[in-house]
């Protein structure tokens, strides 16, 4: 199984372990990534906030050299994902938008590659790929599936998964063997976005969301998406100060946690770069 | 050649105010046969209607084109005109020059003059053609039939019955009762749902004229107004009710929990069952799915202590035959399945989360928890309730567009039960308008928020489980800001919906179900409980969402509609069908298949050719009493053989010819 | 407060090019709430999401576009999954972003729009963005130096900080994308 590869620029930097950990897991898995040759980014919140046209044609020419792999895409960030699902469909269904970023690329769009998140990826093994190769169980981990906005809405450019009640992360770890809890946040905003612009209200969602995560008993938060992973993770310090609480609930890729259960060593992970330190987790789990 | 009168309405402004109706008038004058032709304010009213027949008599008019509104409308007014007139009434045609003209196209007053006169011409090109009518006349079986036991199929049967007919009452479950008899107090009078309801249903198992089939479904019908035979096919109880005397015992020793479906699965009930102590029949039934002899072989526990030997494990399904003259389908309505479609509200995995018709057993004196209002999870009583309303009503996205009309008030009477119930209870209630349009409806809406109940102004978006909280994320738009309840117990108001099976019904009695999945009822204003389909009449919320007191009032209608109709010794039949001329007919059969009223059928006829030997040919034969002139055989026809009658082919052509010319 | 002239306030101009940016038709917009009702930011905005949908069917241009609200709102759609009918209001949201921006209206919630500029800024000049850059650009215009200092530390201790911005080969490409769009959406 081959895709070509989108990173999106977060995974060359702040994601660093999100791209180790896919990259790992996927190795493990027999799915075979082809990075995207000079991708560029897909203009993220910022482009749509300021222009259709620019929030389309950004990721088009990501589209465009994926085409010329023949290869569909396949992508971990679930922002990324989502702009480039949508600048597909829209390039599909809107032929005036079409022409205009023909205009502006300087080259027609007539690719017909499909773009996936990395979870659908995974998710669309075979169901014995993955329970064949676990060598670690998760059984003592009590884990919540936190997925974000990006992954599941708008569900006209989304659509793998159920909005309100994902499932499909949840499926994963439980093939694991992890405990996964439900809880009612699962799909709540985690204001990232704002982390810079706007840090109070981004503080008060991640507070929310680490208030509910503490409630339903999780060991950790498990995420498919570099930015809620970030924010969830690197501001708990500032969320502690900011409402004299004392979180500490470690947040992890999915990737992070299949590579575990598949045996693989946890500093090939990522484990180690962590703000709220992993130690625990690990623990749990050798 | 025929001569043909032109009447212009100007129906007040609505024709007039768009369009030159004496240029209209003046115009028609020149259409082939037209030999007079005038104006008036309203043609429909008594002086206009008189000078239409004047005008026939002073100008010896054979046919009459009356230009004004729909002829669903004024058809019916204008025939009756002719016949005072002495014409035959089916001389007459109508162009719609409101509906189709000035109502659509009154910024374009120019256009629809040019259009109106070609409204006119299609209408003179057929008068001209036109030939007189003759109804005919089929028997009456002064029997009905009503289809569906809740409260308004007991008072069709009831009203009916005491007017002095036969009336058959089918009822699929085990006991009829239907909805109402589940509720605890009905708005705005708090009087007992039950208290109201059993004597009604007493009363029909006991009525000489009624006869009752419950735990029966209807299977077939067949014929038409006046001659149904109505196929019923009644379910296997395992138990011979003309034995059985209802003890109870069998349920009380039977050893099968399973959940009770009357109770919407808050407890369990026996698989030999009773549905309720007051059920009619007061008579158990074996659910043989979960009978503990049906599935294992071994048990038989009821049949041993049965002392009236009623138990039978052999017993067979039987079917039915009746024959009646009317129809009423009275099935009723159930509640929208909001689980599988609003996921924010938890897909229905939070035990705490229910319906108002959960809510209505949790109240209820006889249902699962004697009254107490207590919360299915933990059997603890709620402190906070919360009320959502519009849950798949209004709702275009997940459920359906239609306002269910019976929850604001329902929803202010759970409120008021709450606030007497529970001390120092909180209550509130999320909505979008709340609708009371009914007497003493506004001031018992008023009562319930002095009792204390807070209304908030918005949809709630979100339910969420935290610890044994419900977390229930609203907004007040009236506030301008979202809000949040931490409550015990959430109580959805979801959308009322037709009942299961509704399609099978409305085919069997070719009744049109709606965009929203009613049943369609012939006219929304002037028929309301009357069907296209001749004898079939529709009562309570099988034609729309509607409370006890509008069920009620409709069930009464249709069973004086019925009763009206059965009181007749024949009945005339719309001569507008169809009609076979089998001499050009070569028996293809294409028009079978494709009457929707199942009226056409094949036969063999003998021909006589002089000169030759008789020869046996197939043809089509319209019945007369199941037609109801809709065409499709018509059209289906290639040699032209089938026409119906007011719409032949040359009729039709020539309409098309003056339009299109 | 003020009485507010319906007639006078109502700019038919401003809707049509609404409706027309976004595709929706707000009209059919029935105040129910549900979208400030699930919206994580309302408790933040200054109008919450639906009053900005009564605001469009009124017409009210002035009170929108200088709202906080639509540059607070972080386009989770959640607003747009579980309205009742079916309108997109994060896609309305993101048309009125667009507008304001065109007219220079930023100044409501000038913090969000200086982080799109710098943002964008820095995926025309390298083809990806610098993380790293964008976020100190915004707190040196912004004049918070301190801000977020721990978490840039922490990346960078973590080896999660790239310090330093590295241009793709195909920039130029990127470069003219943003050329031509400006260029084509000044000329309409």
């Amino acid at each position: 199984m081959r895709y070509a590869y989108y990173p999106g620029c977060s995974l060359h930097a702040t994601a660093r372990e999100y791209d180790q950990s896919t990259r790992e897991v996927c190795g493990a898995l027999g799915i075979e990534l082809v990075e995207i040759p000079d991708w560029g980014c897909c203009g993220a919140t910022s482009a749509h906030s300021t222009s259709h046209l620019l929030s389309v044609a950004l990721p088009a020419r990501n589209l465009a050299l994926a085409g010329s792999m023949g290869l569909d895409i396949t992508v971990p960030c679930a922002a990324c994902y989502q702009r480039l699902r949508y600048a597909q469909i829209e390039l599909e269904q809107n032929e005036a938008v079409r022409e205009k970023v023909a205009r502006v690329t300087g080259t027609a769009y007539d690719s017909k590659v499909d773009v996936k998140s990395l979870l659908e990826v995974v998710v669309g093994l075979a169901p014995e790929t993955l329970k064949s190769k676990i060598v670690r169980p998760l059984d003592a981990l009590k884990a919540v599936c936190y997925y974000g906005c990006l992954l599941v809405r708008p569900p006209r450019v989304t659509g793998f998964d159920d909005p309100e009640d994902p499932q499909i992360m949840d499926n994963l770890l439980r093939t694991c063997g992890a405990g996964v809890l439900d809880w009612g946040y699962k799909t709540e905003c985690c204001g990232a976005s704002m982390g810079i612009s706007n840090e109070e209200v981004t503080l008060k969602l991640v507070r929310d969301i680490l208030r509910v995560a503490e409630k339903a008993g999780a060991d950790c938060l498990v995420t498919a998406c570099p930015l809620c992973q970030n924010n969830l993770d690197s501001r708990q310090t500032h969320v502690n100060r900011a409402f004299g609480a004392s979180f500490e609930i470690p947040v992890l890729y999915f990737t992070q946690l299949i590579g575990l259960a598949l045996g693989i060593e946890p500093g090939r992970l990522g484990f180690n770069s962590h703000f709220v330190p992993t130690d625990k987790i690990l623990k749990l789990i050798t | 050649m025929p001569r043909i009168g032109v009447f212009v309405c100007w129906c007040g402004s609505n024709i007039g105010g768009v369009i030159d109706c004496p240029k209209l008038a003046t115009d028609a004058v020149n259409l082939p046969g037209v030999v007079y032709s005038t104006e008036y304010k309203y043609m429909c009213s008594e002086p206009g209607q008189n000078s239409i027949i004047q005008a026939i008599r002073d100008h010896r008019l054979d046919r009459v084109v009356v230009a004004s509104c729909s002829p669903r409308l004024h058809e019916e007014t204008f025939r009756k005109t002719l016949a005072r007139a002495g014409l035959n009434p089916y001389l007459l045609e109508m162009a719609n020059i409101r509906e189709h003209c000035t109502w659509v196209h009154n910024k374009e007053p120019e256009k629809a003059q040019a259009k109106s006169l070609a409204l006119v011409s299609r209408a003179v090109a057929k008068a001209n053609l036109l030939e007189p009518l003759f109804p005919s006349s089929i028997p009456m079986t002064k029997r009905c039939l009503v289809i569906g036991g809740g409260i308004a199929g007991i008072q069709t049967a009831l009203d009916v019955a005491d007017a002095g007919h036969e009336v058959i009452l089918v009822e699929r479950e085990p006991t009829i009762g239907g909805n109402m008899v589940k509720l605890d107090k009905t708005f705005p009078t708090l009087d007992c749902s039950a208290c109201i309801s059993t004597p009604k249903m007493v009363a029909v198992s006991t009525h000489p004229n009624i006869t009752l089939y419950t735990y029966s479904e209807v299977a077939g019908v067949d014929g038409y107004i006046g001659n149904f035979e109505v196929t019923i096919r009644c379910k296997v109880s395992y138990v011979d009710h003309t034995k059985c005397t209802g003890c109870g015992d069998c349920q009380a020793k039977c050893p099968t929990k399973v959940s009770n479906e009357f109770n919407l699965g808050l407890d369990t009930r026996k698989a030999i069952y009773i549905p309720f102590p007051q059920a009619v029949p007061n008579k158990p039934v074996i659910d043989a799915a979960n009978c503990r002899y049906f599935t294992t072989g071994k048990c038989k526990i009821c049949q041993k202590i049965c002392a009236a030997g009623a138990i039978d494990y052999e017993q067979q399904e039987t079917i039915i035959t009746e024959k009646v003259g009317a129809i009423v389908v009275a099935t009723g309505y159930q509640l929208f399945d909001w689980a599988a479609a609003y996921g924010e509200y938890g897909y229905g995995r939070f035990p705490d989360v229910v319906t108002g018709m959960h809510f209505e057993r949790l109240v209820n004196a006889a249902g699962p928890t004697g009254g107490k209002i207590l919360r299915p999870s933990d059997q603890t009583e709620p402190k906070t309730v919360v009320f959502v309303k519009c849950v798949g009503s209004r709702d275009p996205a997940k459920g359906k567009e239609y306002c269910s009309r019976a929850c604001c008030m329902y929803t202010a009477k759970h409120a008021h039960q709450v606030l007497e119930k529970v001390p120092g209870a909180k209550v509130y209630i999320f909505y979008i308008d709340v609708r009371t349009p009914g007497k003493a409806y506004e001031e018992f809406y008023q009562r319930t928020i002095s009792d204390g109940a807070v209304y908030v102004r918005g949809r709630v978006s979100k339910i969420y489980q935290l610890g044994d909280k419900l977390v229930v994320r609203g907004s007040d738009t009236l506030l301008g800001r979202p809000v949040e309840v931490e409550a015990d117990m959430v109580v959805l108001a979801s959308a009322m919906v037709s009942s299961g099976g509704i399609e099978d019904v409305a085919r069997m009695v070719s009744v049109q179900v709606d965009k929203d999945g009613w049943l369609q009822e012939a006219h929304p204003k002037l028929r309301p409980v009357e069907t296209h389909t001749g004898g079939v009449f529709l009562a309570g919320t099988c034609q729309g969402p509607k409370d006890i007191p509008d069920t009620v009032a409709q069930a009464s209608a249709a069973a004086s509609k019925v009763s009206g109709l059965l009181f007749r010794e024949e009945l005339a039949t719309d001569p507008m069908i169809s009609t076979v001329n089998q001499a050009i007919c070569t028996g293809c059969g294409l028009c079978v298949p494709v009457c929707p009223y199942q009226a056409v059928e094949l036969k063999t006829i003998t021909e006589r050719i002089p000169g030759h030997a008789p020869r046996e040919r197939t043809v089509a034969s319209v019945n007369s009493g199941l037609c109801q002139g809709c065409g499709a055989c018509n059209v289906a026809c290639r040699p032209g053989a089938i026409q119906v009658k007011g719409f032949s082919n040359d009729e039709l052509v020539a309409e098309v010819d003056a339009i299109c010319l | 407060m003020h009485h507010v002239n319906l007639t006078a306030a109502a700019d038919a101009k401003f809707q049509e090019r609404l409706a027309k940016a976004s595709g929706q038709d707000v009209k059919q917009c029935y105040q129910c709430g549900k979208c400030t009702a699930g919206c994580p930011i309302a408790y933040a905005m200054d109008e919450p999401p639906n009053r900005i949908m009564r605001m469009l069917q009124l017409g009210l241009k002035d009170e929108v576009l200088d709202s906080k609200a639509i540059w607070l709102c972080s386009t989770c759609a959640t607003c747009t999954t579980r309205c009742p009918k079916n309108i997109d209001v994060a896609g309305v949201m993101d048309s009125l972003r667009v507008m304001a921006k065109q007219e220079g209206r930023t100044r409501a919630l000038r913090s969000i729009d200086l982080f799109n500029d710098i943002f964008l800024g820095s995926v025309r000049k390298y083809g990806r963005v610098h993380e790293f850059g964008v976020g100190m650009g915004h707190n040196l215009r912004m004049g918070k130096l301190l801000k977020d200092v721990d978490i840039g530390t922490g990346l960078m201790t973590k080896g999660r900080m790239k310090l330093f911005p590295s241009k793709i080969k195909g920039q130029g490409e990127i470069a003219r994308i943003f050329n031509e769009v400006y260029k084509l959406e000044e000329a309409e």
